[in-house]
This record gives C-alpha cells, sequence and structure tokens, in this order.
C-alpha cells in the first residue's frame, strides 16, 4: 500500500463531519427523535461516531459494533485475528439507532452490521450516517446522511485514517488481503 | 514430535487447522486464540445469544470418554456460532479401537460433518483422527490420555489474563496430580510459552512424572512452600480411584497434606485467585470455604470455556474453509 495518496488532509475530514452533524441534527428532528443511540463500526466509523456523539451531545453512551462474526465471506478468508468485542451498552429494544460507518462502498459491511443489531434486539429505528457514499453498491442499502460523494473508479479505494489526525487516503484495491493486514471492511 | 504437531496444526499462513496440543504452537497464535475469545464474550449475555458464522455447519462431538463439563461447554459454543451439533457418545471399550475410529470417522465423513471435537482415553488419539480426517475436515481435542487436554489449558490462561492482564511477571502453582493429568500437562506448556515467571508444581513424588523438571517447571513436596508469594493456584482433581492403590495415602491424609484451606490459601499473594477444572471432590482438594470463596475463579473458567471454544471452533473452521476453496478454484 506505497502507492497512496492523500484524498483529503484532517481539516477537510473535520469540517464535513460537522456538515454531517447539522444534517443529523435536521434529520431527528423531523423525525421526531428526542434521545437517539449512536452505534460506530469498526474501526473508521468509530473514531467518526465518537466525534459525531460529541458534536451533538448525545446523553446514552456510544456503542461499537464489530461486524467480524457476521461477515458474509468468513468462508472465503477465515477469522479475521484482529476481531473485538461489540459493545452495546445501552438495550437496543425501542430505541432510534444512529449507525455510523467510513465508506459505505458494496453495502455488505451495514448488512452485517444490522443482522448483528438485530441479534441485540428490536431497535424502533436505524439511520445510517456514512462520511463517504461510494459508487460500486452491491445490496439495496443506502445512506440517510452522508458526507462525501466521490467519483471513483472501481479499482479505486478509499480510506479513513486515524484515529487523529483523520484523513481520507485513496490506493489501488487490494484484491485480497493477506494475514496481518486489516482486512477489507468496506467489501 | 514438536514440528510435526506445527506441521498437522498450522497452514502456511500460520492458522489454524486442527487444535491438537500446545506443543509446537508459539505465543502469538495463543494471543490469538485469547484474544478472539474476548470477542466472543459479550455473544452469552445478549438476548440473540448466537452469531451466523457457522451457520451450516455440522459438529460432531465425539465423546469416547465421559465428560459433561467438556461436552456440554463444546456443544454450546457451537451452538452459539450456529453450527448445528451431533452427540456421539462412544463407548472405547467394545471393540479394537483404531479400526472402530476410522470406520467412525468415515461414516460422519460421508454425512458431511465439517468437525471433530475428540475426546479419548488413548493419548495421541486426537491426532490420529486429524492425520486421517478429509481435507476440510478440522479436528480439536477435547483431551486424550494422558497427553493433553488443550481447550481446558487455553480457558484456564484466559481466566489468568481476564483476572492478571498481563503473563509476565506472574508466578503459578499447579497442585495436586501432575502424573495422570493431560490438563497440567497442556497448562505448563501454555503458561510457559506465554512468558509467565514461574510454573511450580506441587505434588507428592508417586503423583509427579519422572520427568517432571524438564518440563520447565519448579518442584515442590511441600505445599506451604510451593504456594508461598504465588499470583495463581491451579488445582488439580483428583481421580479417587486412586486412593486406592498405593499411589495415595487416605482422602483424609490427602487432604491435609495438599488440601486447599483458608489458612494455606493465605500464604499465597492477597490478590492470589483460585482455579480448578472441576468437578471438585470438596474436603479433597480444597475446602468448601476456599471453594465458594471470593478469591474462587472456578465458575469463570466455565464461562469463559463457552468464549475459548468458540474462538477454537471459529478459526479452525475457518482456515478449513479457506482449504476447500482453494481446492475449488
Amino acid at each position: 500500500m506505497s502507492d497512496n495518496t492523500t484524498f483529503m488532509q484532517a481539516d477537510g475530514v473535520e469540517s464535513l463531519i460537522d456538515v454531517m452533524a447539522g444534517k443529523i441534527w435536521t434529520l431527528i428532528n423531523d423525525k421526531e427523535i428526542t434521545e437517539p443511540l449512536m452505534v460506530g463500526i469498526r474501526t473508521g466509523g468509530v473514531w467518526l461516531a465518537e466525534r459525531l456523539h460529541q458534536e451533538l451531545g448525545l446523553r446514552d453512551p456510544l456503542g461499537t459494533l464489530d461486524i467480524s462474526f457476521y461477515r458474509d465471506d468468513f468462508t472465503r478468508i477465515g477469522m479475521n485475528p484482529e476481531v473485538h468485542p461489540s459493545d452495546l451498552p445501552i438495550p437496543v429494544d425501542d430505541r432510534h439507532i444512529i449507525l455510523v460507518d467510513d465508506v459505505l462502498h458494496t453495502g455488505r459491511t451495514i448488512r452485517a452490521a444490522l443482522n448483528e443489531i438485530f441479534d441485540y434486539g428490536r431497535p424502533a429505528s436505524i439511520t445510517l450516517a456514512t462520511l463517504v457514499d461510494r459508487s460500486g453498491r452491491e445490496l439495496p442499502i443506502q445512506p440517510d446522511v452522508t458526507g462525501l460523494h466521490p467519483s471513483l473508479d472501481p479499482d479505486q479505494h478509499i480510506t479513513l485514517i486515524g484515529p487523529e489526525p483523520l484523513g481520507l487516503i485513496l490506493g489501488a484495491k487490494t484484491n485480497r488481503t493477506s494475514r496481518g493486514d486489516e482486512q477489507d471492511k468496506d467489501a | 514430535m514438536s514440528l510435526s504437531n506445527k506441521a498437522l496444526q498450522l497452514d502456511d499462513e500460520q492458522r489454524l487447522l486442527h487444535f491438537l496440543t500446545i506443543d509446537g504452537l508459539d505465543r502469538s497464535i495463543l494471543t490469538e486464540i485469547l484474544d478472539t475469545a474476548e470477542g466472543f464474550t459479550g455473544v452469552s449475555e445478549r438476548t440473540i445469544k448466537k452469531v451466523p458464522l457457522c451457520r451450516g455447519k455440522v459438529v460432531a462431538n465425539l465423546f469416547f470418554e465421559n465428560s459433561t463439563r467438556t461436552r456440554t461447554t463444546f456443544e454450546l459454543a457451537a451452538k452459539r456460532l450456529s453450527a448445528d451439533v451431533l452427540n456421539l457418545n462412544i463407548s472405547a471399550s467394545a471393540t479394537s479401537k483404531g479400526e472402530t475410529l476410522l470406520d467412525t470417522l468415515r461414516n460422519l465423513e460421508a454425512m458431511h460433518v465439517d468437525m471433530f471435537i475428540a475426546r479419548h482415553a488413548t493419548s495421541g488419539a486426537a491426532h490420529f483422527i486429524a492425520q486421517h480426517a478429509d481435507r476440510g475436515v478440522g479436528v480439536i481435542n477435547a483431551g486424550d490420555g494422558r497427553h493433553a487436554h488443550p481447550t481446558q489449558a487455553m480457558l484456564d490462561m484466559f481466566t489468568i489474563r481476564r483476572h492478571k492482564g498481563e503473563f509476565v511477571g506472574l508466578r503459578v502453582a499447579i497442585v495436586g496430580d501432575i502424573l495422570h493429568s493431560r490438563v497440567a500437562r497442556s497448562q505448563i506448556l501454555a503458561l510457559n510459552t506465554l512468558g509467565v515467571s514461574e510454573v511450580r508444581v506441587v505434588a507428592p513424588q508417586t503423583l509427579l512424572p519422572s520427568d517432571a523438571r524438564s518440563l520447565g517447571v519448579h518442584v515442590y513436596h511441600d505445599f506451604d512452600e510451593g504456594i508461598r508469594d504465588v499470583d495463581v493456584i491451579i488445582m488439580l482433581r483428583l481421580q479417587k480411584e486412586r486412593m486406592r492403590g498405593a499411589m495415595l495415602p487416605s482422602e483424609h491424609e490427602y487432604f491435609s497434606l495438599y488440601g486447599l484451606t483458608e489458612r494455606r490459601l493465605a500464604l499465597a499473594k492477597p490478590d492470589a485467585i483460585v482455579m480448578h477444572p472441576g468437578p471438585i471432590n470438596r474436603g479433597v482438594e480444597m475446602d468448601s470455604k476456599v471453594a465458594d470463596g471470593s478469591k474462587s475463579v472456578i465458575l469463570q473458567q466455565v464461562s469463559y470455556g463457552i468464549a475459548i471454544r468458540m474462538a477454537i471452533i471459529s478459526m479452525v473452521i475457518g482456515t478449513q474453509n479457506q482449504r476447500t476453496q482453494e481446492v475449488a478454484v
């Protein structure tokens, strides 16, 4: 991954997050949601959710999801060697959830995350917020709030780096990640 | 032995193909198992105590020797991974073992079983099954003879790490029937691989293997000395049937020499934890006050056993899956 180029630097990403926070605020007001529960998807989604959670001043603690146990490519690539526990500290039953991820690409990560959330309970609703909404969808999943719609070639790969400072980098998509590298979560 | 264990258990990318013994596995793979188990601990506390990882896979519990706890936790672990589970309790005494085992294996493979979890009274039985299993079928050793019980050792390591954080700097005493214990062998290997400062074994001479010192342990015959300033005390189960032989004095005398009491426990570090693989013989290996006391983590070991077994089952199935795919491509 030595041929990565910077797509957007920290200040750009931070201002996108401000825009997203504003859009989420408007959306939850329109829907008359008073106390949403925010859940970030590991790893980039959690970095993003931490900032959004703070900007929106949400009262309930942030939840984190590791979708490793729900991936649809487990039979092809085996167990993620760097799995972390998911942590949803507040019961999700009847709650309005804002699900946050960094890059929405094929939609498979979100599919896995939705399945995992439903194994914790039955939320009232789920709103999807992603920093980047790129082309290449393979499932009927669309974001409710997004920061950026870049025009990318199918073989280009955009990744959020962080946690401090945040940045977006662009690289050639690796075909299959080898063991030890971070797995291609947005696949 | 060590080299062949490695070749049998790991693929070229150091992933688990089978889990038969701690011997031949390095610190990084043991740590990976512990880290993966950490991810599974929350599953048991959710509304739906299942993840879909091994949906559509068939796991056969092949128990040639009785066990309630181990079989049940393996079964629960496989079910929490959404696998289907077959429980086979097969008496090993009936016919000649080699042939019976292979026949059983072939029959189950014809039913497209994806994993064998084997317990057998003969040392090396799980290796034998792994050597003869079809490509794509993983084998986990749930205890073979006096040889190994690696998942028990890993759940013990997980319990220790959860309580103590790090292995480096720890002093651990394993007390009781070391000679007949497959658990102790696997524990000693795992503790040394993970880098604890000192592993002690505490037992009468008659319950120690002759090569005890070559296992990388300090040997103590006096319990009070052996337990002094340790961070972790692992009591082993005494198989009462051995009481009748010449190996041991009476139960009462054993307890007076090697039973864990509150008085003895006070010799260990103030924050020491007490472990036991179960089932406990109360009043033989330990006093009830200790077994039920604040330093006992015995029931946590049982809970952690599910998470550890989920980790090992899913890691092995994941690697074997990939292997079959490579053949298909």
